[in-house]
């Protein structure tokens, strides 16, 4: 399991041990063709700030050779915004008073018909943590409603059991995405005061249950900023490093969400991800992880995913709505998870990515188990 | 020019796949690129005549964004099953690219392994031996090794088509004398696919005898595609003369070009 690797990594790697790397350290790991863990926490650390332009050079050249100039577009659909977790940083925690609601069946269409007309071809699909309102049961019916419209269809929804996935996936889901929030069990612990969500195990093992149900890829990440960043993002690499290697026929992806404003109080105590930050962690992330997508969302302002596009991204969010039943505009809108940076239609995206030498790829998919499946 | 070249006049050394004589021994491929736009230049500039392109990539909703809608109208197309996991994903896949009107030649690709997108030949095997029963022109994507490739071809392979380094690595031909085994011993055309990223690696698969080189990641992420398509061109043109012309054997020493014992042959 990883939290073994956690642990152990814990011991190797105290907290006065990012200080201690050197320019030295940094290009000695540049000059090395595979990084191991070690290799990771130099360029995390302090010292990696002042190598980013070779760091962003090396990353380019991997993620082209490995990725090509493609940059794989998705975008989210909320189905449910019931929850009855606390998180201190999330809109949808259970004591704010928002609009709730969830999409019906017929509304998961409309709202389906609305995106798939942009041309988009990969969609996210989310809820709240509610087993009673956004059951898995519920998603399976959205799956086979929204099946035939789209060539791929991910989940990001509270942790499932194996058995859950596995009908899930059979049903017509190609990917999951759950993010551990923080790998930092103390803070996991203040920030999850209540609720399902407070056991750090059963979210942290839910990406090997997926892959263990037979799902072809896994999205995982921290939210950056929650806690110390360098641990974080540490632990995510790490992360998907293990189920890399556990799990050799699931493709792996890792995200870089930075934390947005949102209806709540909770401002967390650890040190703001700088854009500089955020680069360096992109950048770590691509060289440690050659084979991984990464994937960025709109919570990024238009301007820094056109600065970010070439540095390792090979996903990207666009025309995002995060409010329930936002596409077709039905009377049944519920409010938002966190507010959007990049509000740019589909168009506008695409015509960015172009402008940046990339093409944008609407479908690079084909499900092959689901009975409904996108026919030709 | 000498009787040995004038006998092997490239342009009577086409190569015979899937009851098409082939004047090209250079398979491109569609991925990677920075726009569709680019695509039929390049092609153009290669010379090939066989594409292949991923069928999880075609854009059937979206017909600019459909690679299909960019390539000339007399090429072959060689949909590969990129995404299939199982030898049963492979055939569905090849099933929706026959029924979406892509012919019936298919590159089986069949990876578990997606670190290093390494070939499953077990799988590949099996998905080689259904579709090429029903009829399709299958060339198989396979690590190479004797005995899978022996198995290929009675299982009805078209071609078989070794990897020479891992997808996408531009490492070049690390499996050479694997691929040289390979050459000697099956019957089939022998396309070196995979793993080859410069001009003279292509060059010298052909020189050992390849029958054909797929190439993708080099082309597209080139500087310029379109002059790296011209340079593969002439690589594969030259490295198959080569082959044909017959090289001279590799001395360690010098070897004199009137030979010492000569006058043994003179009066």
């Amino acid at each position: 399991m990883f939290y073994e690797q956690i642990t152990e990594w814990q011991q190797k790697l105290p907290e006065s041990t990012w200080a201690s790397f050197s320019g030295a350290d940094v290009e000695r790991v540049l000059a090395r063709e595979s990084l191991r863990p070690q290799d990771l926490a130099v360029l995390l650390s302090p010292a990696a700030l002042s190598y980013l332009e070779p760091m962003a050079k090396k990353a380019q050249a991997l993620t082209i050779r490995h990725f090509g100039r493609t940059i794989g577009l998705f975008t989210p659909l909320y189905l449910a915004n019931f929850c009855s977790n606390s998180c201190l940083y999330c809109s949808f925690h259970t004591g704010n008073k928002i609009v709730r609601c969830k999409l019906s069946i017929a509304q998961v269409i409309k709202e389906g018909e609305a995106i798939s007309s942009t041309g988009l071809q990969h969609l996210l699909l989310l809820t709240g943590e509610s087993r009673t309102h956004s059951g898995p049961a519920y998603m399976e019916e959205c799956v086979h409603a929204l099946r035939p419209m789209f060539a791929s269809l991910g989940l990001e929804v509270y942790p499932l059991a194996t058995e859950e996935y596995r009908r899930l996936f059979e049903a017509g889901i190609d990917s999951v995405t759950l993010f551990q929030e923080t790998y930092n069990e103390v803070t996991y612990a203040q920030v999850h005061p209540a609720g399902p969500k407070r056991d750090y195990h059963y979210r942290l093992e839910a990406p090997e249950r997926a892959c263990a149900s037979g799902i072809s890829s896994v999205n995982i990440g921290a939210l950056l900023g929650l806690s110390d960043w360098r641990q974080d993002a540490f632990y995510s690499a790490l992360h998907a490093d293990y189920l890399q290697k556990t799990y050799p026929g699931v493709e792996v992806a890792i995200s870089v969400p930075r934390l947005r404003p949102y209806a709540g109080s909770f401002q967390p105590s650890a040190d703001p991800v700088t854009d500089a930050i955020l680069v360096q962690i992109i950048l770590a992330y691509r060289l440690f992880l050659p084979r991984a997508g990464i994937t960025l969302s709109t919570r990024e302002s238009p301007q820094m995913r056109e600065n970010l596009l070439s540095l390792g991204i090979t996903r990207l969010s666009a025309g995002s709505l995060t409010s329930v039943g936002g596409y077709s505009e039905t009377d049944n809108v519920g409010s938002a998870q966190f507010e959007i940076a990049d509000e740019r239609s589909v168009p506008d995206v695409v015509a960015m990515i172009r402008a940046q030498g990339y093409l944008p790829s609407f479908c690079d998919w084909v499900n092959m188990r689901a009975k409904d499946a996108v026919g030709l | 020019m000498n009787a040995i070249i004038q006998s092997v006049n490239p342009s009577d050394d086409s190569l015979l796949l899937g009851g098409v004589n082939l004047r090209s021994r250079l398979f491109v491929g569609t991925g990677k690129f920075s726009s569709h736009e680019i695509v039929p230049l390049v092609l153009e500039a290669s010379g090939s005549q066989v594409v292949t392109m991923a069928l999880r990539r075609v854009d059937w909703k979206n017909p600019q964004e459909n690679i299909l809608n960019y390539l000339p109208p007399n090429t072959i197309l060689l949909p590969n099953t990129s995404g299939a996991r199982t030898a049963e994903e492979a055939v569905r896949i090849a099933h929706l690219a026959q029924a979406a009107g892509c012919g019936n030649w298919v590159k089986i690709e069949i990876v578990q392994d997606q670190r290093y997108l390494l070939p499953d030949n077990w799988e590949t095997l099996k998905a080689t031996e259904q579709l090429a029963n029903e009829g399709f022109v299958v060339l198989p994507y396979m690590s190479p090794d004797l005995g899978a490739a022996r198995r290929l071809q009675d299982a009805g392979a078209a071609a078989i088509m070794p990897l020479g380094s891992p997808i996408g690595s531009n490492r070049g031909l690390q499996t050479k004398e694997l691929i040289r085994i390979l050459i000697e011993e099956i019957s089939l055309p022998i396309i070196v696919d995979a793993g080859i990223g410069r001009p003279s690696e292509a060059a010298e698969a052909m020189e050992m005898g390849a029958a054909a080189v797929l190439v993708n990641t080099a082309i597209a992420t080139a500087g310029d595609p379109v002059f790296m398509a011209q340079a593969f061109h002439l690589a594969v043109v030259a490295g198959r003369l080569g082959y044909l012309a017959g090289p001279g054997e590799r001395r360690i020493t010098a070897e004199a070009s009137s030979p010492l014992t000569g006058f043994l042959q003179e009066g």
